[in-house]
């Protein structure tokens, strides 16, 4: 299985996908493997279904909202260049600037992209705001049955009152990045190379 | 003028023919009085011998380039510790909006690299073994190396397969019709001495016809009877592999076709458990059939896998507590595969049964490792899933296997909800601290 799988990588492909995302050749071909045992299917698309055969993923509290973030809107189908374009983001930010490509903007691990794919997975709807309803439904998600709703709604209100500087009563994404501590964005940067 | 060569024709067809079948009948006499007798010409070890040297000049012959090893920085640290870390500085249970990256990072970790999916399929090996089906990343083959493989291709699927085949043949059929006629003897000594040797004989041959090359270790703790004996599973030929070298019960479903003729020969000779479909499902009625084999003390020990499904000898997952409620001593006994020569997991959701023996009978060879480990019992005041785990942990340490929690049956189903809110649980108590009564616990 694992012959066929990488003899589908062109090296063009890979070429692409390392100035796009700044994985390493052998990364790239490791991460392929694994793309191809994920789907089940062999259409080279990974569905919903797929990651959710993970058992560590399925008994993950975000794990339904971390699966959307692969998926493009509107679409159900993920692949390998979407797969990559997302893992992209958690790979550890570097400050030096060897992989930048000028034409194409940051780098997808950049801390501002960092920061937005963790402000889109609270923002349900993708209207660029965290209300207070999409707050509640992920606090919901992460603590199950466990809080009462009165006690998870004044969180939520705290929450949105300490972060909130224009009085909308929601949180854009400028809110969003005042709030968050220095540290929780290298601790997105697990994905490392060895020697 | 075509009359001519007729005759000389089919005379040297004849010839060849009767040369070609007296040699295979020499050899397949040679392998099995053997067999029969339990003696070894240790043909088998010098052909593992030789094949170790095969694949050592292969890797010199294969260019492999240094993969970069990839990490994922994952310590055990516990959720609360490490959602603390991530916060500011304010050590007050509440929520902080970057909690999400706790979940996140777990997230993304599982999905470049998981514990549970890669335990169903087939172990990658660090060098190749000049089969195409191991052949993962290993670019880069030489002329010589091809060479080399086409020489295998030919002794492997020309010479080694037919031979194989045929002592399957023989060795299923000789069961078959000896277990019958051991069936006809009446119940008692002389019957039970027959029925072991029968059993051995066959079980014997059927090693030879997969080449299968084993070690066995510690065998004063063979299993006895009056005991279970646990193993883990990696494919139906462990059951070849343990029953050569001792005679057990064997327990399993009734299945129709060939498996089921073998299944009604066999228990005409021991007494073996055999369940319908539907009695499966009861497991009272499945306890109470283990327990009565087991009090009587001239059956035979019964062989159990408890993980009940096929995992890719890489570790050992949930044992099912059912073996383990009935109160007689386990023997465990741990099997390791050797990948280099062959690999034995069967993933079944990939091969059929049939398609996986051809790719075993066309392998190099089967080498494993048997430990039989001492017994254990309950021990006071554990219950039986603790047990279970105990016992696993011993066969997951001897053998070399990764020690799993995770249940063998996720490979085809879904995991459970309660895993889940576990961790919602956990991460409630972060947020409001556990002294604040707001969850039944």
């Amino acid at each position: 299985m694992g012959s066929r799988a990488s003899s589908l990588l062109r090296e063009e492909d890979i070429e692409e996908i390392k100035k796009q995302t700044g994985f390493s050749h052998s990364q790239i071909t490791r991460l392929y493997s694994r793309f191809h045992s994920l789907d089940k299917g062999e259409n080279g698309a990974l569905s919903r279904e797929d990651f959710q055969r993970i058992p560590e993923l399925a008994i993950n509290p975000l794990g339904d909202r971390i699966i959307n973030a692969f998926f493009p809107e509107g679409e159900d189908q993920v692949n390998f260049r979407g797969f990559m374009r997302t893992l992209a983001h958690f790979r550890p930010v570097e400050d030096n600037e060897k992989n930048k490509d000028p034409t194409s903007g940051e780098p997808l691990n950049s801390r501002t992209n960092k920061l937005f794919f963790a402000f889109q997975l609270y923002d349900l709807d993708r209207d660029d705001k965290i209300s207070r309803d999409e707050l509640l439904q992920v606090l919901r998600m992460m603590v199950g049955v466990n809080i009462s709703d009165e006690q998870l709604g004044s969180i939520a209100d705290r929450t949105i009152q300490e972060a909130d500087t224009n009085g909308d009563m929601c949180i854009s994404f400028s809110e969003f990045t005042k709030v968050m501590p220095g540290k929780a964005i290298d601790i997105t940067a697990d994905l490392q190379n060895g020697a | 003028m075509e009359s001519y060569l007729f005759p000389f024709d089919s005379l040297i067809c004849m010839l060849l023919g009767i040369s070609f079948t007296v040699l295979f009948t020499l050899l397949l006499v040679f392998i099995i009085v053997p067999a029969i007798f339990g003696v070894s010409f240790g043909i088998r070890r010098l052909y593992m011998k030789s094949l170790i040297k095969l694949f050592e000049v292969s890797e010199l012959m294969l260019s492999i380039i240094s993969e970069e090893v990839w990490i994922i920085a994952k310590e055990p640290v516990s959720l609360e510790q490490e959602i603390q870390d991530m916060r500011r500085g304010g050590a007050e249970p509440e929520f902080d909006m970057s909690d999400i990256f706790y979940f996140c990072r777990r997230g993304v970790e599982s999905i470049v690299d998981d514990e549970v999916t890669k335990r169903f399929t087939a172990e990658e090996l660090e060098s190749w073994n000049l089969l195409t089906r191991s052949n993962y990343n290993f670019h880069h083959i030489s002329t010589r190396l091809t060479a080399l493989w086409g020489v295998g291709v030919l002794i492997r699927y020309g010479f080694l397969l037919p031979l194989r085949v045929t002592l399957a043949f023989t060795g299923v059929g000789l069961l078959v019709v000896l277990t019958s006629i051991v069936g006809l003897f009446p119940n008692g000594r002389m019957k039970n001495y027959l029925s072991d040797k029968v059993h051995l004989m066959c079980y014997r041959i059927c090693v030879r016809a997969l080449t299968a090359i084993i070690t066995y270790h510690d065998s004063e703790n063979k299993p006895k009877n009056g005991g279970i004996c646990v193993a883990n599973h990696t494919s139906p030929i462990d059951v070849i592999i343990l029953a050569s070298d001792g005679c057990y019960a064997m327990v399993g479903q009734v299945h129709g076709g060939l498996m089921g003729v073998i299944q009604r020969a066999m228990v005409k000779a021991c007494p073996h458990i055999w369940f319908e479909r539907s009695e499966v499902k009861d497991r009272h009625l499945v306890a109470k059939r283990l327990s009565d084999h087991i009090a009587d003390k001239s059956k035979l020990p019964i062989l159990i896998f408890p993980e009940g499904t096929c995992i890719n000898n890489t570790s050992v997952m949930m044992f099912k507590k059912g073996s383990f409620e009935i109160g007689c001593r386990v023997y465990p006994v741990a099997i390791k595969y050797d990948p280099r020569f062959g690999d034995a997991f069967w993933n079944s959701s990939k091969f059929g049964m049939v398609n996986y023996l051809l790719r075993m009978m066309s392998s190099w060879a089967i080498v494993c490792s048997v430990w039989y480990l001492p017994p254990m019992s309950r021990m006071e005041g554990e219950d039986a899933v603790q047990f279970a785990n105990r016992v696993k942990a011993a066969i997951a340490r001897k053998g070399g296997l990764a020690d799993l929690l995770w249940d063998g049956g996720l490979k085809r189903g879904k995991v459970k909800e309660v895993f889940k809110e576990e961790q919602q649980k956990l991460y409630s108590k972060v947020l409001v601290g556990s002294s604040e009564d707001c969850s039944r616990s």
